[in-house]
């Protein structure tokens, strides 16, 4: 019986860039999975691509495969990444021409298209959709937005394509971070029932944050051995649908029943119904074993059919935010920093600036527990002030008025490090459905 | 009966949904899992978050894995990416949940 270990090496744009060179070196592997898209990652892309039409994908994993293309080869390892971006052509051609760099022919490299709807949304417009927010069920046209990005969470099917027509590296936009994983086994296994569906769907949610599943962001962080040389997660999947999640055996981390329960639940929302372009899979129905020293037996999974719709995630530009801080040595830290923060927002006040929503926070005084600790006497407190507003020159105005501080305020205030805050675009985020059969799915795999 | 934390008997991830987060909290044991399936109510999880929580709470749950499943509906100020808050998602919520306490029988072995 068939068995293949697929390997997830980038859980996010800006994780590590070593942990899939260690994927493929420190022992077997069949399929390296890159995760590079976040929501707001599509808009930053659209608008490197409207500056220059051969960008708008991610460059760091053009540089991932430079560093291993001729390893790539020799071992046969697969390759599967969401890199395209809002570009996955220009994607392609760069990879195309780190190949001929290396020397390296016959290797096929194949993109999924479709999913960005971008340029599509007056015609679907007209034809009557109006992509209603999925939480507050209002139209993304009644009113006029900025739309940066407007991409499709599309079906893994297309991912598998390209695998079955020969492409040794698949590269795609927005699709699902399980689909991922799950491509391969649709590909290699023929798996398409509801319930390996969502087997495979699950395999991959263990997947998709790399790390989180081998005791990164584990409560117990102590018990972690070796984090230094932390390994990303494999699922060892068979035929018969047996699937093992666990790590190279030289690498650092934990595979446990309680590092992997953490996965599973994390960004869960109705465990009863995790909707995929793919599949609906019950995690109610998850079941986990140690089968052996960091490897977990994933069973009984069950899913249903998909939904009529696909997701679509719409980026509109919302106005602009920033944020800055100093920090408040003691004695009396936290009310000299209260004293600082009254003397921003009154000078600010005072020159005749307010804003949409302001923030304060005094970091060391309980922010991100807020209301549960009773702090002692701090000897020091990162005083963190910040701004929301329509108006570009009132947040940037907001900026001048932070330095100003350590010689006009308080005694000991220090950290004014960095400059000047500066305002940044903020980025909302719009989440709609769409009809199925609106959305076209292109495979497309050339060989240099 | 004593009072023990909720990190004596479960662990918990946390991460961004939407305007939201969601903590996942899972017991170490069957036992942990009824006391907290029993104690951990959407409503003590709502006034746990009182300061940083601004909407309702919903709660899943998950006795397959031993967990209960909270979505904290107006957590972040603002979704992930529009929020200045420094944590814009939610990723201490799941530590922060691991201070409640809770009542366990005089035997009871973490």
């Amino acid at each position: 019986m068939r068995t293949i270990r697929i390997g997830n090496g980038q859980g996010f744009w800006g994780d590590s860039i070593d942990a899939p060179v260690n994927l493929l070196r420190q022992g077997p592997i069949d399929y390296i999975t890159l995760d590079y898209l976040a929501e707001v990652t599509l808009s930053i892309m659209q608008r490197q691509k409207m500056k220059d039409p051969s960008k708008g994908y991610a460059t760091d994993f053009v540089a991932f495969i430079d560093r291993v293309l001729p390893e790539l080869v020799s071992k046969n390892v697969k390759v599967i990444a969401n890199a395209g971006g809002v570009n996955p052509e220009a994607c392609r051609q760069a990879l195309l021409a780190v190949a001929k760099k290396h020397g390296i022919s016959g290797l096929k490299i194949g993109i999924v298209t479709g999913d960005d709807i971008l340029d599509d949304l007056n015609a679907y417009r007209q034809k009557g959709q109006v992509f209603a927010h999925m939480e507050t069920g209002e139209s993304l046209f009644a009113e006029e937005r900025a739309i940066l990005a407007a991409n499709v969470y599309m079906p893994t099917a297309g991912i598998a394509e390209a695998l079955r027509q020969g492409a040794q590296i698949v590269v795609t936009g927005r699709c699902t971070d399980p689909g991922l994983t799950l491509a391969p086994l649709m590909y290699e296994f023929g798996w398409h029932t509801a319930d390996q569906l969502a087997l495979g769907t699950v395999a991959g949610h263990i997947l998709e944050c790399g790390a989180q599943a081998t005791g990164g962001n584990f409560t117990r962080w102590w018990e972690v051995p070796d984090m230094v040389n932390i390994g990303y997660p494999i699922a060892e999947v068979s035929e018969d649908g047996t699937v093992i999640i666990t790590k190279h055996e030289t690498s650092g981390g934990l595979v446990t029943v309680a590092t992997v329960s953490e996965q599973l639940l994390y960004e869960m929302g109705d465990p009863k119904a995790y909707i995929t372009p793919d599949c609906v899979a019950d995690f109610s129905s998850i079941q986990l074993s140690q089968a052996g020293e960091n490897c977990v037996r994933v069973s009984g999974v069950r899913g249903m059919q998909h939904t009529p719709f696909l997701k679509v995630s719409i980026s509109i530009s919302d106005g602009y935010k920033a944020a800055g801080q100093l920090t408040i040595s003691g004695p009396q830290a936290y009310e000299k920093a209260q004293k600082c923060a009254e003397l921003v927002w009154g000078r600010l006040k005072q020159s005749g600036f307010t804003y949409e929503e302001t923030l304060t926070e005094y970091l060391g005084q309980g922010v991100c527990h807020a209301g549960m600790v009773q702090s002692p006497d701090a000897p020091e407190i990162v005083l963190r002030l910040g701004v929301k507003d329509h108006d570009y020159k009132k947040v940037d105005r907001f900026g001048k008025e932070l330095a100003p501080l350590v010689t006009s305020g308080p005694p000991g205030v220090t950290g004014f490090a960095g400059g000047r805050p500066k305002p940044a675009e903020i980025v909302a985020y719009w989440p709609a459905l769409m009809a199925r059969e609106w959305v076209n799915q292109t495979v497309s795999v050339q060989e240099v | 009966m004593k009072r023990v934390r909720l990190s004596e008997i479960a662990h918990a991830r946390s991460g961004d949904k939407g305007r939201g987060s969601n903590v996942g909290l899972i017991a170490d044991t069957p036992e942990g899992f009824a006391l907290i399936q029993a104690q951990v109510t959407a409503e003590r999880v709502k006034a746990h978050f009182a300061a940083i929580n601004l909407g309702e709470v919903d709660r899943y749950e998950v006795p397959n894995l031993l967990a209960l499943n909270f979505i904290l509906h107006d957590s972040l100020g603002g979704g992930g990416t529009e929020s200045v808050k420094t944590d814009a998602q939610g990723k201490t919520h799941g530590m922060a949940l691991l201070r409640m306490e809770i009542d366990v029988p005089d035997d009871f072995k973490a």
